[in-house]
C-alpha cells in the first residue's frame, strides 16, 4: 500500500514542552488502531514557528494546519481527518476575525515570510538524512566538491552579499577570504551556537529542525578555506539541538558525507561538537575560542583576528548557525538569486523570535527590508490585549529600542545601526504600555553585567555604575545629572571597552533615553512609573468605601500584610507589601488603589 | 546534559566515566567537555571528585578551579533532587518571572540557589530555555512547565514532588 498521509508534528523545544511527545505517540497509536499503518506516516519535525499557537500538527497533502493540538485530540484527527476525510474544525486555526484557516496559506502570520534559513524546518523529519537529500540537501555539498574550486565557492558567496547574522554582519566571503589567505598547515572553522542573547532562540530551532543545513554548510565552507575541521560551540543548555547534531553527524559519517575522502572526492573533513557551560561572553569570537581550548572564556584583544591567528594559533573563521544555513541554498540556487532578495546593503531574509506584548509569537523569518510595522502588525497580528504600542527592542544587551516612529522603517543592518540599536542575533521583543522603559533597561544592564568577564576597566566599573544609577531611578531616588553621567559612562564604554559586550552594554540606555526621555524624567522628578513596574514607586492601599470585606485578597496576598474582619474593610500593612500586585488582580470590586 | 544519571553521594567514579576521561584527555582543550560529563555523573561537582580529576588530568587543582568558577553552568553544591530552573529571559521577564520565583521562595521557603531542608527541591533562574512563547517557563529536568502563573505553582511541585 502506498503512504497517502502524513502528519506532522512539531517537535521543537517549544511544542515538546507542551506535550507534542504525547501527541506524536497517540498519532500513532490511533494510525494503528484503525489499520492505517503503511498508509499514513507520523513524523516529527522541527520548529513551525508559529510558537503561540503550539503544539502544531499539520497534514499532508492537503496541508491542513491544527493549533493549539491536545494529546487527546490525536484519535480525534485520526478518525475524522484521515479515515473519513473531514477535517477537524475547532484544531483548525482562526483568523482575527474568527474566520477558519485551513492551510497556512490563509494564516496572516506566514504570508509575509520567505523560508530559506528554515526551508526545512517543520517539513522534514530532522533525524533522517533522506528527508533532507530529499528535499536537495547535500546537493550543494556535491557540486562545490566536484564542479567548483575554493575560489570560485568564495566567488559565489561573494556574489550572494551574504553577511553574517551574528551580530555584526562582516561579510562572509571576505572573512573567508582572510582565513584561506593566511598560510597554515591547519586551519579551523568553527559555528557559533552560542546563542546568548536572552530571549533569542531562532540558532536552536535551526539546529533542531535541520540539523543537516549546518553540517553541510560547514564542509562547503571547510573546503573553501581549506580547512580539514570543524567545531561546533553550542550551548548545553540545548540538549534537544545537540543530540539532533549527534544524530546528524553520525548519519552524514555513514553516509560518506563527512570524515575521509568524502564521496570520493579526496576532500577530508570531520566535525566535532564542544560544549559552552552558561557565560554569554563566549559568544565572542575570541573567548568562544579561549573556550573551546579549555580555558576561562575571556576575550583577547584583536588584532590579530582568529583569520590570522585563532584556534591554538591557527587561522580559524567563526560564523553563526544562520550564516550558515544560507550557503547550501546559496550554492545550489546560486549568489545572484541570494542577492534579489533584500535590500541594497543587506541580502536574503532574516529569522527573528519575535516574543513580547505580542498576539503571535514565533519564529518568523522576513526578507532584508520588511518593515517593523509589517513584522508587528501583519505577522505578529498586533499587540496582545489591544494594548498600545510602545517599542521593539532589537539586539537584545547590546541593542537598543525602536519607537513608534520607527515602525515603517525597513530593517536592514545600516537602518538598524543609525537608530542606535542592531540587528544582533534576532530577537525582536515588542514592549507595550504596561511595560517600564527603565525597568527593561534594567533588566538588560542586570544581565551585562553579570555576565561581564571583568578583564577590562571601562566594562567591569562602568556597567557597575550605570546599574547602580539606574538602581537609584527605578527607586524614585535619581537626579537629571544622572542622565548626563550615565550618557558619559555610556560613550566611554563605546570606546574603551576591550569586547563588544562592554561596547554595547549602554546601548539599550542610550537608546532609551533618546527616545523615551520623559518616562526617565518621570521617575526621577515625579517619582512615578505610568506602567507601575518599578515596586519602590507604587503603593497599594484598600479604599475603604469600596471594599466589602470578603477576605479574598487577605487570602492571596503571599505576605499575610492585609488584615480585616470579614465584611469590613480591610488594610494593607505598608511595612511588609513586596507590591506583588496579587490583591489588586484579586479583588473583584476594584477596592485596590494603586498610586 | 542536565539530566543526572545517578544521585550517589560518594565519589566514586564509574567505570563509563573513567572511560569517557580517558578517551577525552588527550584531546587539545578537552577540559571543559570532561567538567561537564562529571557534572552529569554527580549532579555537580564535588570537591573530592575534582581533586581526583586533577590527578587524572595532571592539571593544577588551581587551574580546574579557575575554569569551573567561570562557568555558570557548573555547580560546586549539591542541587535538591528537583532543581528548578525558572527562566529570565526577556520575553519570561515581561511576563512575570519574576512572580514565580517569588512565590517559589513562598511555597519552598528557600531563596534562590538554595536547597530545601528535606533535599527535595532547589531552584536557580536561568537565561532564556527557548520557549519564549510560552513564557514564562520553568524547567526541571526534562520536563517544561509553560505559560505559567504562580496559582498553579503548588500543582507542579506536588507532580514534582511525586516523581
Ligand atoms: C558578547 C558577545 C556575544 C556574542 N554572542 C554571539 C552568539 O551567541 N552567537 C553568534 O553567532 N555570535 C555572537 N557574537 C558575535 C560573534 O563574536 C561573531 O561576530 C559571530 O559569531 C560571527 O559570525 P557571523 O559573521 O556569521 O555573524 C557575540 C559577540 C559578542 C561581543
Ligand atoms: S568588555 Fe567586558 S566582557 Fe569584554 S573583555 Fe572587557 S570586561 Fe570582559
Ligand atoms: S501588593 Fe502583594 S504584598 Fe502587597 S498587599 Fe497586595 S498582595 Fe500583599
Ligand atoms: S478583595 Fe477587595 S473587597 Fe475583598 S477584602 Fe480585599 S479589598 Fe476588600
Ligand atoms: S525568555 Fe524564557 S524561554 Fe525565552
Amino acid at each position: 500500500m502506498a503512504l497517502n498521509n502524513f502528519c506532522l508534528v512539531c517537535g521543537g523545544t517549544g511544542c515538546e514542552s507542551s506535550k507534542a511527545d504525547d501527541i506524536f505517540k497517540n498519532l500513532r497509536t490511533a494510525v494503528e488502531a484503525h489499520g492505517l499503518t503503511g498508509q499514513v506516516q507520523v513524523v516529527k519535525t522541527g520548529c513551525f514557528g508559529f510558537c503561540e499557537k503550539g503544539p502544531i500538527v499539520k497534514i499532508l497533502p492537503d496541508e491542513s494546519f491544527y493549533v493549539e493540538v491536545k494529546p487527546e485530540d490525536a484519535e480525534k484527527i485520526v478518525a475524522e481527518h484521515l479515515v473519513k476525510g473531514r477535517p477537524v474544525k475547532e484544531l483548525l486555526y482562526k483568523t482575527a476575525d474568527q474566520v477558519t484557516a485551513k492551510t497556512e496559506e490563509d494564516i496572516q502570520f506566514y504570508q509575509k515570510q520567505i523560508r530559506i534559513v528554515l526551508r526545512n524546518c517543520g517539513i522534514i523529519n530532522p533525524e533522517d538524512v533522506q528527508e533532507y537529500i530529499a528535499r536537495d540537501g547535500y546537493l550543494g555539498l556535491e557540486k562545490v566538491l566536484f564542479e567548483m574550486t575554493p575560489q570560485q565557492v568564495i566567488d559565489e558567496v561573494k556574489k550572494s552579499g551574504l553577511r553574517g547574522r551574528g551580530g555584526a554582519g562582516y561579510p562572509t566571503w571576505l572573512k573567508w577570504t582572510n582565513t584561506s589567505k593566511t598560510p597554515a598547515d591547519q586551519r579551523y572553522v568553527i559555528c557559533n551556537a552560542d546563542e546568548g542573547d536572552p530571549g533569542a532562540y531562532m540558532d536552536r530551532s535551526t539546529l533542531e529542525g535541520d540539523p543537516h543545513s549546518v553540517l553541510e554548510a560547514m564542509t562547503i565552507a571547510g573546503y573553501a578555506q581549506g580547512a580539514t575541521k570543524g567545531f561546533i560551540y553550542i550551548r548545553a543548555e540545548y540538549p534537544l539541538a545537540i543530540h539532533r547534531l549527534e544524530v546528524a553527524m553520525k548519519q552524514s559519517r555513514e553516509m560518506g558525507l563527512m570524515g575521509k575522502n568524502i564521496l570520493g572526492s579526496g576532500f577530508d573533513f570531520d566535525i566535532e561538537i564542544r560544549l559552552g557551560a552558561g557565560a554569554f561572553v563566549c559568544g565572542e569570537e575570541t573567548a568562544l575560542i579561549q573556550s573551546i581550548e579549555g580555558k576561562r572564556g575571556m576575550p583577547v584583544p584583536k588584532p590579530p583576528f582568529p583569520s590570522v591567528s585563532g584556534l591554538w594559533g591557527k587561522p580559524t573563521s567563526i560564523n553563526n548557525v544562520e550564516t550558515y544555513a544560507n550557503i547550501p541554498v546559496i550554492i545550489t540556487k546560486g549568489g545572484d538569486w541570494f542577492a534579489s532578495i533584500g535590500t541594497a546593503t543587506s541580502k536574503g531574509t532574516k529569522v527573528f523570535a519575535l516574543t513580547g506584548a505580542i498576539n503571535n509569537s514565533g519564529l518568523v523569518e522576513v526578507p532584508m527590508g520588511t518593515t517593523l510595522r509589517e513584522i508587528v502588525y501583519d505577522i505578529g497580528g498586533g499587540i496582545k490585549g489591544g494594548k498600545a504600542f510602545k517599542a521593539v527592542q532589537s539586539g537584545g544587551p547590546s541593542g537598543g529600542v525602536l519607537p513608534a516612529a520607527s515602525l515603517d522603517t525597513p530593517i536592514d543592518y545600516e537602518s538598524l545601526t543609525k537608530i542606535g540599536s542592531m540587528m544582533g542575533s534576532g530577537g525582536l521583543i515588542v514592549l507595550c504600555e504596561s511595560d517600564c522603559i527603565v525597568d527593561v533597561v534594567k533588566f538588560y544592564l542586570d544581565f551585562s553585567v553579570e555576565e561581564s568577564c571583568g578583564k577590562c576597566a571601562p566594562c567591569r566599573i562602568g556597567g557597575r555604575k550605570l546599574l547602580n544609577i539606574l538602581d537609584k531611578i527605578t527607586k524614585g531616588k535619581g537626579t537629571l545629572e544622572d542622565l548626563a553621567t550615565m550618557e558619559q559612562i555610556g560613550f566611554a564604554m563605546q570606546r574603551a571597552s576591550l569586547c563588544m559586550l562592554g561596547g554595547t552594554t549602554p546601548n539599550p540606555i542610550l537608546s532609551t533615553i533618546k527616545f523615551f526621555r520623559e518616562e526617565y524624567l518621570e521617575h526621577i522628578e515625579q517619582k512615578k512609573c505610568r506602567a507601575g513596574k518599578c515596586k519602590d514607586l507604587v503603593t497599594y492601599t484598600v479604599i475603604a468605601d469600596k471594599c466589602i470585606g470578603c477576605t479574598v485578597c487577605a487570602r492571596k496576598c503571599p505576605v499575610n500584610c492585609i488584615s480585616g474582619e470579614r465584611k469590613a474593610p480591610h488594610v494593607i500593612d505598608q511595612s511588609k507589601c513586596i507590591k506583588c500586585g496579587a490583591c489588586f488582580d484579586a479583588c473583584k470590586f476594584g477596592a485596590i488603589l494603586v498610586s | 546534559m542536565s539530566v543526572i544519571t545517578k544521585d550517589k553521594t560518594a565519589t566514586e567514579f564509574s567505570s563509563t566515566l573513567v572511560q569517557f576521561i580517558e578517551e577525552w584527555k588527550d584531546k587539545p582543550g578537552s577540559l571543559i567537555m570532561i567538567l561537564h560529563r562529571l557534572q552529569q555523573e554527580f549532579g555537580f561537582l564535588p570537591r573530592p571528585a575534582i581533586i581526583q580529576l586533577s590527578q587524572m588530568l595532571q592539571l593544577p587543582l588551581a587551574k580546574i578551579y579557575g575554569v569551573v568558577t567561570f562557568y555558570h553552568y557548573f555547580k560546586l553544591t549539591k542541587p535538591g533532587r528537583n532543581n528548578i530552573q525558572v527562566c529570565m529571559g526577556t520575553a519570561c521577564y515581561l511576563k512575570g518571572g519574576e512572580d514565580i520565583i517569588h512565590e517559589l521562595e513562598n511555597l519552598l521557603g528557600i531563596h534562590l540557589n538554595q536547597v530545601s531542608d528535606d533535599g527535595e527541591f532547589s531552584f536557580e533562574s536561568v537565561r532564556c530555555v527557548g520557549c519564549c512563547g510560552l513564557a514564562p517557563v520553568a524547567v526541571c529536568g526534562t520536563e517544561v512547565f509553560g505559560k505559567l502563573v504562580p496559582d498553579k505553582l503548588p500543582e507542579v511541585l506536588a507532580k514534582l514532588k511525586s516523581n
